[in-house]
C-alpha cells in the first residue's frame, strides 16, 4: 500500500538552516547537509531544501549547498528557491536534486512548469503554493477556503490568484505535485489547515503535500485522514529535537494510517 | 566497465553518485554503442517521457543493447528504463520499446475500486510476491519499501519478480536471466534500494 510521506524541510538562508514563525523571526538551526543526513537517518521519507531568501534577494540557489547535501542522501531530495528557468532547474538537478520546487517564478511565468517538466519529467516539478485565508470582501458568498489567496516572494506579495484556480492550472501545466503551505498555520505548531488542504487535494489529481502548522503526531494523522494530504512537511519539530520522523510515524501508524516503517 | 546509458532524459546524477558510493570505480556514462558491447554490466536509468527513449533507436543503442544481452551482459533498467524493455507504452505509441518482454505499459486508471486514483504514483510503497529465485532481490524481504514516481506501469507476467499494489498489482521488478528492471528508484530507496543495486553490481 502506498504510504503517507513525512517530509523534513530545511529552510536555508545564506547557507544555514533557519526556521521562521509565520515567515518571520528567524532562528539558526544548523548546517543543511548535516541536518539532511540526520533527518534521513531518523526516518524522514524525503528532504526538501528551500533557499528562502533566493527569490527575495534575486540570488541563484546555493548549488554548493545542494551538492554537499545530495552527496550521501539516498532518499528523494527536492530543492526550491530562485529557480527561474529550465537552465536554473538543470543546474540544481546536476548538483544532485531529484525534484525542484517552484513558486514565485511559476506564477510570474506559468510556462516554466511545462518547460522543466518536458526536460526532466513531470515528477521532477513541484509547484509550491503559499496561501492565506483572508477576511474576504464584504459579501456573504465569500468562502475563506475556496477563496484563499496565493502569495509569492516568501509570503510578501499577494497575487490576487485564487488558490484552487492556481492549483488546477499548475496541474494542467504539468506539475507533478503541489506543496501547499498555509501561511496562517505556518510555524505555529498548532496543526495543519485541514479544510484548505482537503480543498486542494480534491481539486487536483496529483499528490498534495501539506505544509505549515505540524506540531504533533495527531496533526499529521488528521491531515492525512481528513485533509486528504498525500504527504506532510514540517521543519521546526524535527530540527530542535522535539521529535524524529520515526517516532512520529510510529504514532501515526497506531491510528491505522500507512507509513514507511521500519525506516 | 559499467555502462550507464545517457539518452538525455532526466537526470543521471543521482544514479551515478549512488553507484560510486557503492564502490563502482570503472563507470562510463555513454551514448556509444561500442561501450555497450564491451561493458561488463549496463544500466539504463530513466525518468521522464517514454518518447525520449526514441533516442536509443536513433543512436543505434537498441541493437547494441540486444547484442550485449545476447552475450549475457547483465542489464538493469530503472523506471522508464524498465518500461523500455517491453513492447512500448501508451505514453508514446509511436516509440517502440525493446520488446524483450511482451506487453505494453499503460497509465494508471483514473478510478480504482470506485475511488479516484491519483497519478503520478508518488511515494514509498511495498514490494510484494517476491520471486525466491530473483538475484536482484536477494536478501530483500516482502513488504520492504521503495520509492516510486511514475504514471505508467508494466503489466504483470511470468517474468515479474515482484509486484507493488497501486490501482491493482503492477510489475515492480522484472527479471529473466541477465535482463532486469525496476519501476522504482533504487538510488532513492534508502537501504533497500542500495541493497538491490549492490545485488546487481556484485552478483
Amino acid at each position: 500500500m502506498l504510504t503517507k510521506r513525512i517530509i523534513a524541510c530545511l529552510d536555508v538562508r545564506a547557507g544555514r538552516v533557519v526556521k521562521g514563525v509565520q515567515f518571520v523571526d528567524i532562528i539558526d538551526a544548523g548546517d543543511p547537509a548535516e541536518l539532511a543526513h540526520r533527518h534521513a537517518a531518523a526516518g524522514a521519507d524525503e528532504i526538501v531544501l528551500l533557499d528562502i531568501t533566493a527569490t527575495h534577494e534575486g540570488r541563484g540557489t546555493l548549488l554548493d549547498t545542494v551538492e554537499r547535501t545530495a552527496a550521501r542522501l539516498f532518499i528523494p531530495f527536492t530543492v526550491g528557491g530562485g529557480i527561474r528557468s529550465a537552465e536554473d532547474a538543470s543546474a540544481v538537478f546536476n548538483a544532485g536534486a531529484d525534484k525542484v520546487s517552484i513558486n514565485s517564478s511559476a506564477i510570474a511565468r506559468p510556462e516554466l512548469i511545462t518547460e522543466i517538466g518536458s526536460s526532466f519529467g513531470a515528477q521532477a516539478v513541484i509547484v509550491a503554493i503559499d496561501a492565506r485565508r483572508g477576511a474576504g470582501p464584504p459579501h456573504s458568498s465569500y468562502d475563506p477556503v475556496a477563496d484563499a489567496e496565493v502569495f509569492v516572494s516568501g509570503g510578501r506579495k499577494p497575487t490576487g490568484l485564487r488558490l484552487l484556480d492556481w492549483a488546477q492550472e499548475a496541474e494542467q501545466r504539468g506539475a507533478g505535485e503541489i506543496l501547499l503551505t498555509s501561511m496562517d498555520a505556518d510555524g505555529t505548531r498548532a496543526g495543519f489547515d485541514l479544510a484548505l488542504t482537503r480543498a486542494v487535494s480534491e481539486a487536483v489529481s496529483i499528490p498534495v503535500i501539506a505544509s505549515g502548522g505540524g506540531g504533533t503526531a495527531h496533526h499529521f494523522a488528521v491531515v492525512f485522514a481528513e485533509g486528504k494530504a498525500d504527504a506532510a512537511l514540517a521543519a521546526s519539530i524535527f530540527h530542535f529535537g522535539i521529535t524524529s520522523s520515526r517516532a512520529l510515524k510510529q504514532e501515526i501508524a497506531a491510528t491505522g494510517i500507512p507509513v514507511r516503517l521500519p525506516c | 566497465m559499467i555502462a550507464i546509458i545517457d539518452y538525455k532524459a532526466g537526470n543521471l546524477t543521482s544514479v551515478v553518485k549512488t553507484l560510486r558510493y557503492l564502490g563502482t570505480e570503472n563507470l562510463v556514462v555513454t551514448q556509444d554503442p561500442a561501450d555497450l558491447r564491451r561493458a561488463s554490466k549496463i544500466i539504463l536509468p530513466g525518468v521522464g517521457h517514454f518518447r525520449s527513449t526514441q533516442l536509443l533507436h536513433d543512436l543505434e543503442l537498441t541493437q547494441a543493447t540486444r547484442d550485449a544481452i545476447k552475450q549475457g551482459t547483465p542489464f538493469l533498467g530503472i523506471c522508464v528504463g524498465l518500461q523500455w524493455l517491453y513492447d512500448g507504452s501508451t505514453e508514446a505509441e509511436a516509440t517502440e520499446g525493446l520488446s524483450h518482454f511482451g506487453g505494453s505499459c499503460e497509465h494508471f486508471p483514473a478510478i480504482f475500486n470506485d475511488a479516484p486514483l491519483k497519478s503520478p504514483h508518488v511515494g514509498w510503497n511495498g514490494l510484494e510476491d517476491i520471486r525466491p529465485d530473483s538475484r536482484l532481490l536477494a536478501g530483500i524481504s516482502s513488504g520492504s519499501f521503495v520509492y516510486y514516481t511514475h504514471s505508467w506501469r508494466a503489466p504483470v507476467s511470468s517474468n515479474t519478480a515482484a509486484v507493488t499494489n497501486y490501482g491493482g498489482p503492477f510489475t515492480a521488478v522484472v527479471e529473466r536471466d541477465n535482463v532486469m528492471g525496476v519501476q522504482f528508484h533504487p538510488e532513492k530507496s534508502a537501504e533497500t534500494g542500495l541493497q538491490i543495486l549492490r545485488n546487481f553490481l556484485y552478483f
